[in-house]
């Protein structure tokens, strides 16, 4: 096990590094001159010079590159152009905002879609298994901002159930949870879809198997066979997902944040991409990037902790 | 009738498909003696898969009983209740499925589904462990203590397979299936899961139906064979009568068939021509007619009488006791 976690987030960290340096070419080749914006309109030749000067601007796409991996370890993403002040630290006060809101939406969303794909799965074919699956599929199809918008129009403006913007008071818990409802619902809903027919899916298979068979045979109550012989199989698939997912449920984040006028990564980036605030958007993405590769390399681990195979695969 | 533990009488399995009524399983009549082992030979489609479930009562949701009825033990088994049924499966009926390599579940370890089967059981779980390892070195896996704690894919298919039968012996069974258990194993395995399973056999008392299509295996471990074709029993008797005078052409095709009975050097294995018949749409008179080589008028109108040969021999045709079928 231990051989095997090593491995994987050893892969993970070249990975990361490599996404990190291709993300640094990309902001690179985006038009316009960071210095410039950070000037504005009347600055003179040799005020830019300088200020491309101190930024590192005039140096070597390698040399940045090598400069920027340095400083990163160190902590140090650079200085807002605007604010002054460390990029880490804006980007770290937004992070828990994003992070809440995501994982809540898995957390959630897993849990229901888990469950409906099950309840289908044992009842394969019958009207319930139809009517769950309908509602699947148009969760799966509601894309993550209308929702947002329909759901912020009707729980919060019509029903006033749910505040309609902000993140709630800090350090409040409650009210934190009361403001993360709405947002964690509208990017969850079509996680909820997903899951459920992808564990319907992997369940009817596995359902199929002898070894099931042989459960039944030995008179095991059904039950048990469901829930502690099949799943345990049938949810190794929902697991990859739920990593890769990550990445699109930060995507979602972007629009929930907006829409709710929530602190976070996504506003954040949107922010900073409008203001041309290149270290902010470096950052921002960076942290999201490192994410993303987290969350992958944590449902391998998660993958092979459940299914003995992957684990001493030589 | 008292001395048999499983008595099947005039059953009928038909499955609902899209394309008509499947008739699986036709009119069929086996018992198995108490004690005894009881082989059942015929080729892929005969019908042996749905006799076994129809046996555990684990037939698939498209099938249903047409007519006949099971009795094990003195009970009806289709007039039990669904938990009545399950209450006999794994502990006075056992089975040892074909494949041992898809028998287990994989993210289990032995240990767990060893003592999960005894769930009924009012043990602590070192009795149950203790049990599991102690039947583990009956059918000869070594260290069994520590190899509870492995998963299936660490073990060799005929390891598996003797774990399967360790499974299925450990709760003392009245009644074990066996369907085709050395089928997937290799000669020399096949030999000493053979002798296992006779061994705990005799220890247990138990009966076996043993379902093969291995005419070798047979003739080794059974009193008494039953050959079916085609959803229905063509022959049945003691394994000596069958083997040495068959009366059935499908079973004396069957029998030269069986490689273990070629003497000659030969390029081309013998075979039975033609294919099983269409079991939507099985044509009137005999269902082996169509490949039969000794057939005549009668065959393709007429279905055959089930007829006693002998004391202990019967066979499904109308040749059967008229002359010996050469």
């Amino acid at each position: 096990m231990l051989k095997f976690a090593t491995k994987r987030i050893g892969l993970a960290l070249v990975i990361a590094a490599l996404s990190v340096t291709l993300l640094f070419i990309i902001i690179h080749l985006i038009p316009g001159d960071p210095a410039r914006t950070m000037l504005g309109p009347r600055a003179t030749a040799e005020m830019i010079a300088d200020l491309q000067a101190r930024m590192g601007l005039d140096k070597t796409l390698v040399e940045q590159i090598l400069i920027f991996f340095g400083n990163m370890l160190r902590g140090d993403l650079g200085m807002d152009i605007f604010s002054n002040r460390p990029v880490a630290t804006i980007v770290f006060e937004q992070l828990p905002h994003t992070l809440a809101l995501i994982l809540s939406a898995i957390a959630w969303s897993a849990t229901l879609g888990i469950f409906l794909g099950c309840f289908s799965a044992v009842r394969r074919n019958s009207l319930a298994d139809r009517i769950t699956g309908v509602l699947a599929v148009s969760f799966i199809a509601a894309p993550a901002f209308v929702i947002a918008l329909y759901s912020l129009l009707l729980f919060a403006v019509k029903l006033k159930w749910f505040p309609a913007i902000g993140a709630g008071e800090p350090g409040d818990i409650g009210d934190i949870i009361w403001h993360l409802v709405l947002p964690s619902f509208a990017i969850g809903l079509s996680w909820v879809g997903y899951i459920a027919r992808l564990v319907r899916a992997s369940m009817l298979e596995i359902m199929g198997e002898g070894h099931v068979r042989t459960a039944r045979a030995f008179g095991l109550p059904e039950n048990w066979i469901t829930y502690r012989y099949a799943l345990k199989l049938a949810i190794l698939p929902t697991v990859t997902v739920i990593g890769v997912g990550m990445g699109f449920l930060l995507s979602a984040a972007v629009f929930a944040e907006i829409v709710f006028s929530r602190p976070g990564l996504g506003k954040l980036v949107i922010d900073s991409i409008t203001t041309r605030n290149y270290p902010v958007v470096m950052g921002s993405v960076l942290v999201s990037t490192i994410l993303f590769v987290a969350s992958t390399t944590l449902s391998d681990i998660v993958n092979a902790i459940l299914d003995p195979r992957i684990r001493q695969a030589k | 009738m008292e001395n048999d533990i499983l008595n099947i009488r005039d059953m009928s399995i038909h499955y609902s498909t899209p394309r008509g009524t499947l008739k699986a399983l036709r009119h069929v009549n086996v018992s198995v003696p108490k004690g005894k082992i009881i082989g059942v030979v015929g080729e892929s489609g005969c019908g042996k898969s749905t006799l076994i479930s129809a046996i555990i009562r684990l037939l698939a949701p498209n099938a249903n009983l047409a007519s006949g009825a099971i009795t094990f033990d003195g009970k009806d088994l289709f007039g039990l209740s669904e938990d009545e049924m399950r209450g006999l499966r794994g502990t006075d009926i056992s089975m040892v499925f074909q494949d041992p390599m898809q028998t287990h579940n994989p993210v289990l370890t032995i240990g767990r589904q060893m003592t999960d089967i005894q769930y009924r059981d009012d043990m602590t779980m070192e009795q149950k462990t203790k049990r599991a390892v102690d039947m583990l070195t009956q059918v000869g896996i070594p260290d069994p203590a520590a190899r509870l704690n492995q998963f299936p894919h660490e073990f060799s298919g005929g390891m598996r397979q003797r774990i399967a039968i360790a499974m299925a012996l450990m709760a003392r069974p009245k009644l074990l299936i066996a369907d085709e258990p050395t089928t997937a194993l290799d000669a020399t395995l096949e030999v000493q899961i053979i002798k296992r399973l006779e061994e705990l056999q005799a220890d247990i008392g138990c009966s076996i139906l043993f379902i093969s299509h291995h005419l070798g295996v047979i003739a080794e471990l059974c009193e008494e064979v039953v050959v079916m074709y085609a959803g229905e029993v063509v022959e049945q008797g003691s394994v000596r009568e069958v083997f040495h005078s068959p009366q059935h052409p499908y079973t004396k095709a069957l029998l030269e068939c069986d490689p273990g009975h070629i003497k000659e050097k030969t390029r081309n294995l013998p075979t039975i021509p033609g294919e099983i018949p269409d079991l939507v749409n099985i044509p009137a008179g005999c269902a082996f007619a169509p490949r039969c080589p000794r057939v005549f008028d009668a065959c393709h109108t007429q279905r055959p009488e089930w007829t006693r040969i002998k004391e202990g021999q019967h066979a499904l045709c109308h040749l059967a006791g008229k002359e010996a079928v050469q």
